[in-house]
C-alpha cells in the first residue's frame, strides 16, 4: 500500500501510550494492544500519520492506549467517522477498532456499507461473543444456548456469521486471528494493513470475566488448514463450513479501494465559520 | 497453538544478541502491563512482583544492549525474530490473569517463561555450527538457568495458594 506514510521508529513500546488500560485481567484486548503496537512498529508506521478509531465498548477504549491520534466515537459509529476520515485524508492509515457488540449490532449496518464501499482501511473486530462492558448481555454472536439469567434458556438465535457476511458485501480482505497469540496477530494485522482496500480481521478476544468458559479458545484455535484465496465464493464455502476457530487470512480480494474523485477541497477557517454563523 | 517454537535465524552472534534483546525487550512489555493491570484492579502486592519481574528483565536487556555496542539491535531484531509462528519464548500469558492472583500465581507464569526461554537457547547452543554462536548461546543458557533458580527461591517466599483461591464471594457477574 504505497500510501501508508513510515519512519525507521521500528520500536513496539514507542507505540503505547503511558495511560494504563483498564481492562479486567486476563482479558484478550490486552493481547491485542501489543499486537496492535508490534503491527505498527513492523510497519514502521509514524504516529503522527496514523489514526487509531473505535466506537463503544471494552475493545473500544484502545484509541487511548496507543500513542497516534485516535478517535473514541459514537456506539456502532465507529467505521462511518472512519471512513469519512479516510476518504478527506487519504495520507492517513486508518484502523478502527469494535467488538461485536459494536460492530455487529448498534454498528451493523455501517458494517455492510462500508465492506461495500472498500474504502482502504483496516477494521479489527474483538469478538468475545458477549457485551462485556454493560455486564453479559447476549451479543450478536453469541451461541443460541447462552443461558443466563439475562437470557434464560439462550437467546435460541442463531449467531451472526461476520466473516461471511464481509465477503457477501466486499470486503477485499478478511481473516480470522486469535488474541493470546499476539504476534501471529500482529503479522496478521500487518498484512490487513499493507492490502488495499477495506481489511476485515476478526479477532477471538475471550472476556474472562463473563465468559470464562472462553479461556478454553487457547485450546481450541488451530491455523487454518489452507492458504489464502481471492475467489470469494470459495472462501465463503470454507469459512461456512469450518468450526469457527481457524486462524489465519483467509481472502484476499483484488478489488479497486473506492477513491474520492473529487479533490478536497481546502476550507479558510474564518470561511467556515461564517458558513456556520447564527 | 501461543506456545509454538518461534521460528527465526540466528546466522552471527550479532543476531544472537538481536533476538535475545527482543525476547527480553517483549518480557519487559508483558510484565509492565501485568503490573499496570494489578494496579488497576488494586493489588498492591503483585505490582509489586511484576514490577520486579519487569526491572529485572529490563537489566537483561541493557546488558545486552551494552555488549552488542554498535550493533544495531532493535532494528535487526525486526528482521530476525517476528516470531510468526509462535510467541517469544519468554513472555508470560496475559490471559491466565485473574484479578485475584497471588503472587505465587504470578511466579509461577515468570517460571514458565524464564524455563521456555532456557529451552529456547538450549536449543541454539545444542544445534548452532558456529563456535561463536555456540559460545554466545551456552552463556544465555547459564543465565537462564540461574533465572530459572531464582524464579524457585522466589516461590519458597509464598506458599501454595488453596485450590479456591479464585472464587470470590462476591463476583463481578451480575445475572448470576
Amino acid at each position: 500500500m504505497s500510501s501508508i506514510q513510515t519512519r525507521l521508529t521500528c520500536n513496539p513500546a514507542d507505540y503505547k501510550s503511558d495511560i494504563k488500560p483498564i481492562w479486567c485481567p486476563g482479558c484478550g484486548d490486552y493481547h491485542v494492544l501489543l499486537s496492535f503496537t508490534r503491527a505498527f512498529a513492523e510497519l514502521g508506521l509514524a504516529p503522527e500519520k496514523t489514526v487509531v478509531v473505535s466506537g463503544i465498548g471494552c475493545s473500544s477504549r484502545i484509541p487511548a492506549y496507543t500513542n497516534c491520534y485516535g478517535f473514541h466515537g459514537v456506539h456502532g459509529r465507529s467505521l462511518a467517522l472512519a471512513t469519512g476520515l479516510k476518504v478527506t485524508r487519504p495520507d492517513l492509515t486508518v484502523v478502527v477498532a469494535s467488538g461485536d457488540g459494536d460492530g455487529y449490532s448498534i454498528g451493523g449496518n455501517h458494517f455492510l456499507h462500508a465492506c461495500r464501499r472498500n474504502v482502504d482501511m483496516t477494521y479489527v473486530v474483538m469478538d468475545n461473543r458477549v457485551y462485556g462492558m454493560t455486564k453479559g448481555q447476549p451479543s450478536p454472536t453469541t451461541e443460541p444456548d447462552f443461558d443466563t439469567a439475562l437470557s434464560p434458556g439462550g437467546t435460541g438465535l442463531s449467531p451472526f456469521h461476520p466473516l461471511v457476511i464481509a465477503l457477501a458485501a466486499g470486503a477485499n480482505f478478511v481473516a480470522r486471528a486469535f488474541s493470546g497469540a499476539p504476534n501471529e496477530t500482529a503479522s496478521i494485522l500487518v498484512e490487513a494493513i499493507r492490502h488495499p482496500g477495506f481489511s476485515f480481521v476478526e479477532v477471538l478476544s475471550p472476556c474472562v470475566t463473563f465468559r470464562p468458559d472462553e479461556r478454553e479458545w487457547k485450546n481450541l484455535v488451530h491455523p487454518a488448514p489452507v492458504a489464502a484465496t481471492n475467489d470469494p465464493g470459495k472462501a465463503a464455502r470454507r469459512i461456512m463450513t469450518d468450526d469457527g476457530f481457524n486462524i489465519g487470512i483467509l481472502y484476499r480480494g483484488n478489488r479497486r479501494p473506492y477513491q474520492a474523485k473529487v479533490e478536497s477541497r481546502t476550507i479558510d477557517l474564518a470561511e467556515l465559520e461564517r458558513e456556520f454563523e447564527l | 497453538m501461543t506456545k509454538a517454537p518461534p521460528e527465526h535465524t540466528v546466522s552471527s552472534p550479532a543476531d544472537l544478541l538481536a533476538v535475545a534483546y527482543r525476547i527480553e525487550t517483549d518480557a519487559v512489555q508483558r510484565y509492565t502491563l501485568l503490573a499496570d493491570q494489578m494496579e488497576t484492579h488494586n493489588n498492591p502486592e503483585l505490582v509489586k512482583v511484576f514490577r520486579d519481574l519487569a526491572r529485572a528483565e529490563g537489566i537483561h536487556a541493557d546488558e545486552i544492549r551494552k555488549q552488542a555496542g554498535d550493533i544495531e539491535l532493535v532494528a535487526r531484531s525486526q528482521r530476525l525474530s517476528r516470531w510468526q509462528k509462535g510467541e517469544s519464548p519468554e513472555e508470560v500469558d496475559l490471559g491466565s490473569a485473574h484479578y485475584l492472583m497471588t503472587p505465587w500465581h504470578a511466579l509461577e507464569l515468570a517460571l514458565a517463561g524464564e524455563k521456555r526461554a532456557l529451552g529456547f537457547f538450549t536449543s541454539i547452543a545444542e544445534t548452532a555450527k558456529d563456535p561463536k554462536i555456540k559460545e554466545m548461546a551456552s552463556e544465555f543458557v547459564e543465565e537462564e538457568a540461574e533465572h530459572v533458580n531464582l524464579v524457585y527461591r522466589l516461590m519458597r517466599k509464598y506458599s501454595k495458594p488453596a485450590d479456591t483461591w479464585a472464587q470470590d464471594p462476591d463476583p463481578p457477574i451480575s445475572q448470576d
